[in-house]
């Protein structure tokens, strides 16, 4: 007997968990479940008690009175207790039966429920999407018809547009008409009147002319009779005024198209020559394939030449300009950017102005003189490029001109040097006058201020007056030194008048002779000694120290009032 | 600029004659006659009526008088002054009347267009031609003088007769595809004739001398058409001005359009120099001023005008017409080449202050002269390019490529310019006023000085 052992097993355990036997029980239940009528071999004569225990249990956890109590004390089984336990639980099973059903009969229904709500969701889901397509087609209808409308409206403007303005034109029409018609029915009127003016009226005044005498005719020539030959004479005139006329337009046309064609081969010959032109001066090589080319192109030229009506000679005269036109742009668009680069560079190499400083005659000598250069070097470059300028091309024009002037620009930066090197020269030697100018005055100075306190000295010691005035030489007022000075020296002029040439006449002789001839020997030894320059020079000293002799004197004359 | 003194005239009636020597004018019933560069009078005639037209032969040796009223004409000899020659239509009446190009006929159109009666003074010969029709210009000599073209209207159709002036001889008459012709003019070398339909549609053709249509030229329908039409003094040129605003020019070897002139409200382009006359009020001198100059007369007080260049873009003032009427004072109405060809004068009515100037070398605008009131009269000096224009002021406005002078015609009384015409020499011109005529003498030193002239180099 498994079921007992493992019951016992159970049973030792019970307090633990309570799962072993309902495993167990659970077990046992299957087979019950299977077949309800196997007897169960849960209760056997050995586990009575427990089992009872164990019954009321379960039953007390299922809510149940118990079926046996302890305290009864009989093992006696209470049957009333146990049927009533027993209906109680049938109950209860009918019961869960009951609810089981009814959750299974729910269970279907909500399963269902499902189904169809699945069913229901996809079909709206289909329907959703035809309606979504069926509204983006709704829009698109709108958007095409909006267009529609748009244009349509469009053209009604237009239409009212052009109605209104032929409503216009037949307005216009409508009253010029009117005017017509209503100038007319005056002029009719008129007409009728004039009618019957004329129908009443008894006197009709004829026309007549009345000529004092019959004058000439303009050419002097005598009128003909109408005749035939006359009137074959005017047709024949009149178709020759026709015939002349389109006669020379004729012959004007045929001269304008000649002068065209002479410009175009005129026009192709150039380029092509300032083409050649361009590859020799760059490619040197190429050179004799350029000739030959040109030489074959000039003999198809002679071909067209004769062929001038022809429409195949046109079009190639026309294509073949074309294509040395494209050439001879995109060389000329070449060469000027060359030209302008070396025409920068020129201008960075040329002379930079140099200062100029006073030496007025040399200098406005010097300006005039590159006045006239630069006015030569203009119109000489305006004769050459307007003797240049029909055969050559602008650029050819340039590089010839730019030549031409090479040797004149040489020529002019040489005397250009050579003034320059004389100015520095002259300017030296005007420095080198400053200043022996200045050292002069100062020696003269020196000369004079020495030469005045000699006189004094001289004068002194001469003088019967023991205590003589030792003469300061620093602080010696310069002017009754230079005074004195000045006066003696004009009792003397021989020898110094080349220096004082403006000497003032005021001789004041206090002084004897004899000393007179022992100052002059005295004086001409001091500029012989104080000089070191040669003669020469001091004769252009004193002409330099003309002006300052004159302040000098100025000062003399000043001091002396 | 030399003005002579004012004298008298009425109707408009002055004429210089084709050999530039004698000058004619009429004062009510009197014809006088001057010599141009004395201003003398030479000769004296009396009329028998207020002369309504006056016209010298083409040799300047005869001058008719035609006095519409009376139905008569009169005309004088230069050479013989006491020969006379009376011309009496009679009942028929008299409507236009002009000489022949060889200067011995004399052509008169009667009332209602009736018939035009070629009288000839040679033999006292009449012939009549029929049926002429009463159009903006119906009749046509070609320059040369040999040949005349006569619009006639027969059974409700448009014809053209081109007859030799030698001897009245019919060379060609041909039906026209016009439906109401309304004027035609031969072109400056007399082999094409140029025939144009009314208003209400725009048709030119082109007929040969001998009577072929050449070409027929229609710029669009329905709307106003042609309005007037100039040859180029050349022949190359036919220009059309139209009720569009705008002027066709067609080129003689194919009769097509080469260039359309259009006359906008807003001037943009650059290239034109636009003239605006500025009207300057002097100051109102002081009592003293007054009291001396009033001898001076009324020259003081008017208003000094000069012209100054304007700087695109420019508006030029336009005067919408009434739509209900006939005739609208729309469209290109005056078109005038220079001698040269070089330059075409035009005016736009609804624009009627400015004279537009193209030059025809570039087909384009040249200049534009905007004046303060509206132009009444222009015309090309026959040998220079230089336009002469009034406005019916006291002022004589030139233009000419190198600027525009405003000159105020120094006469007492207020002489207002109402129209102008060069003397064929191009070196006066014959200002006329409403009964008073002026000439006035262009220096040709004037020219280069220029002091007066508002130069086109002033404009940068």
């Amino acid at each position: 007997m498994p079921e007992s052992s493992l019951f016992k097993d159970g049973r030792r355990s019970s307090v633990e968990s309570r799962t072993p036997p309902l495993r167990q029980l659970s077990q046992s239940l299957q087979p019950l479940h299977r077949n309800p009528h196997t007897i169960s071999i849960f209760c056997s004569e050995h586990n009575v008690q427990e089992c009872l225990s164990h019954i009321n249990m379960e039953v007390s956890s299922l809510g149940l009175p118990p079926v046996w109590s302890e305290l009864d004390g009989s093992s006696v089984l209470n049957v009333v207790a146990v049927l009533n336990r027993m209906y109680d639980l049938i109950q209860l099973h009918h019961k869960s039966l009951r609810t089981v059903e009814n959750m299974e009969v729910e269970q279907l229904k909500l399963n269902s429920n499902v189904d169809f709500l699945k069913l229901t969701t996809t079909r709206l889901k289909e329907q959703l999407d035809v309606s979504k397509r069926e509204n983006t087609g709704l829009l698109e209808r709108e958007r095409q018809l909006l267009l529609k409308v748009k244009s349509l409206q469009n053209c009604l403007k237009n239409e009212k547009e052009e109605v209104q303005k032929l409503q216009n034109i037949i307005a216009s029409r409508a009253s010029q008409y009117n005017h017509d018609m209503k100038r007319k029915e005056r002029e009719f009127n008129k007409l009728k009147e004039r009618l019957n003016q004329l129908l009443a009226d008894k006197k009709e005044r004829k026309q007549a002319i009345d000529v004092l005498n019959n004058i000439g005719r303009a050419d002097g020539k005598r009128s003909l009779w109408k005749t035939e030959k006359t009137e074959a004479k005017h047709e024949g005139e009149m178709y020759k005024t026709l015939l002349n006329d389109y006669d020379s337009r004729q012959r004007e046309l045929v001269l304008e198209n000649a002068e065209l064609k002479k410009v175009l081969h005129q026009m192709k010959k150039e380029m092509m020559s300032v083409l050649r032109s361009r590859k020799l001066s760059l490619r040197g090589e190429k050179a004799d394939l350029s000739g030959t080319q040109a030489a074959s192109e000039e003999d198809e030229e002679e071909v067209f030449d004769s062929e001038l009506t022809c429409v195949h000679a046109r079009e190639k005269l026309t294509n073949s300009i074309r294509l040395q036109w494209r050439r001879l742009k995109s060389h000329v668009e070449r060469l000027d950017s060359q030209v302008s680069l070396t025409q920068m560079s020129k201008s960075t190499t040329g002379d930079p102005v140099p200062p100029r400083e006073t030496c007025e005659k040399e200098m406005e000598r010097l300006k005039l003189e590159i006045q006239q250069c630069k006015d030569f070097i203009q119109t000489q470059q305006h004769h050459l490029q307007q003797k240049l300028s029909t055969p050559c091309d602008e650029d050819a024009a340039l590089l010839l001109n730019d030549s031409y002037m090479l040797q004149e620009k040489e020529r002019l930066r040489g005397e250009w040097k050579n003034l320059e090197e004389q100015r520095t020269i002259f300017e030296k030697e005007r420095s080198n006058f400053t200043e022996a100018a200045i050292r002069l005055s100062h020696e003269r100075k020196v000369f004079e201020e020495d030469r005045a306190t000699w006189l004094k000295h001289h004068f002194l010691s001469l003088s019967p007056f023991e205590n003589s005035i030792k003469p300061q030489l620093s602080k010696s007022s310069s002017a009754i030194l230079i005074s004195e000075a000045d006066s003696s020296a004009q009792l003397a002029p021989e020898k110094l008048s080349s220096c004082y040439s403006n000497s003032t006449s005021s001789p004041s002789a206090f002084i004897t002779s004899p000393s007179i001839s022992n100052l002059q020997h005295t004086l001409d030894l001091i500029p012989e000694n104080g000089s070191t320059k040669p003669g020469r020079e001091r004769s252009v000293l004193c002409e330099n120290i003309h002006p300052r002799d004159k302040l000098w004197n100025d000062d003399k004359d000043l001091s002396s009032k | 600029m030399n003005f002579s003194e004012l004298f008298k005239q009425s109707n408009q009636l002055c004429k210089v004659s084709p050999d530039g020597k004698y000058l004619a004018t009429c004062v009510q019933y009197r014809l006088v006659v001057r010599d141009v560069s004395t201003l003398q009078i030479l000769h004296l005639y009396t009329c028998l009526d207020q002369v309504s037209h006056m016209e010298w032969s083409s040799d300047s040796l005869f001058i008719l008088c035609a006095m519409y009223k009376r139905g008569l004409i009169q005309v004088w000899s230069l050479e013989q002054p006491d020969w006379h020659c009376k011309i009496d239509e009679g009942s028929i009446g008299l409507v236009s009347s002009r000489w022949s190009p060889d200067g011995r006929h004399i052509l008169n159109t009667t009332e209602f267009h009736l018939r035009v009666t070629v009288w000839s003074l040679c033999t006292k010969a009449v012939s009549y031609m029929k049926y002429p029709k009463a159009c903006q210009k119906g009749i046509d000599f070609s320059k040369d003088g040999g040949y005349m073209a006569l619009a006639e209207r027969r059974d409700c159709k448009d014809y053209v007769s081109i007859f030799v002036c030698e001897d009245w001889h019919l060379l060609r008459n041909f039906e026209t595809e016009t439906q109401d012709l309304s004027g035609l003019e031969w072109s400056p070398n007399g082999c094409v004739l140029a025939v144009w339909d009314s208003c209400l549609e725009y048709k030119v053709l082109l007929y040969s001398l001998d009577g072929r249509l050449l070409s027929t030229y229609s710029a669009y329908e329905w709307s106003l058409g042609v309005k007037c039409v100039s040859w180029s003094p050349s022949s190359q040129f036919l220009a059309i001005g139209s009720y569009d605003e705008k002027v066709r020019i067609l080129n003689h070897i194919t009769w097509g359009k080469i260039a359309q002139f259009e006359h906008p409200a807003s001037i943009d382009n650059t290239k034109a120099t636009v003239y605006k006359e500025v009207e300057r009020r002097p100051a109102v001198p002081s009592d003293e001023l007054l009291q001396h100059n009033i001898k001076v007369g009324s020259t003081l007080l008017n208003t000094k005008s000069k012209y100054e260049i304007c700087a695109p873009p420019i508006q030029i003032p336009v005067v919408k017409p009434d739509p209900d009427r006939a005739n609208p004072k729309i469209g290109v109405s005056v078109l005038a080449f220079s001698s040269d060809s070089r330059y075409l004068a035009s005016r736009n009515d609804n624009m009627a202050t400015a004279v537009w100037v193209w030059d025809m070398q570039k087909m384009s605008l040249e200049a534009v002269l905007e004046q303060t009131a509206a132009v009444r009269c222009f015309q090309w000096d026959p040998r220079h390019p230089r336009l002469a224009l009034c406005t019916g002021n006291s002022k004589l406005y030139l233009w000419s490529p190198r600027g525009c002078v405003s000159v105020q015609v120094p006469a007492e009384g207020g002489f207002q310019v109402q129209s102008l015409s060069w003397h064929c020499s191009g070196d006066f011109l014959i200002l006329l006023g409403k009964d008073q005529l002026c000439l006035c003498y262009m220096d040709a030193e004037q020219e280069e000085n220029g002091r007066l002239w508002r130069r086109k180099k002033d404009r940068k």
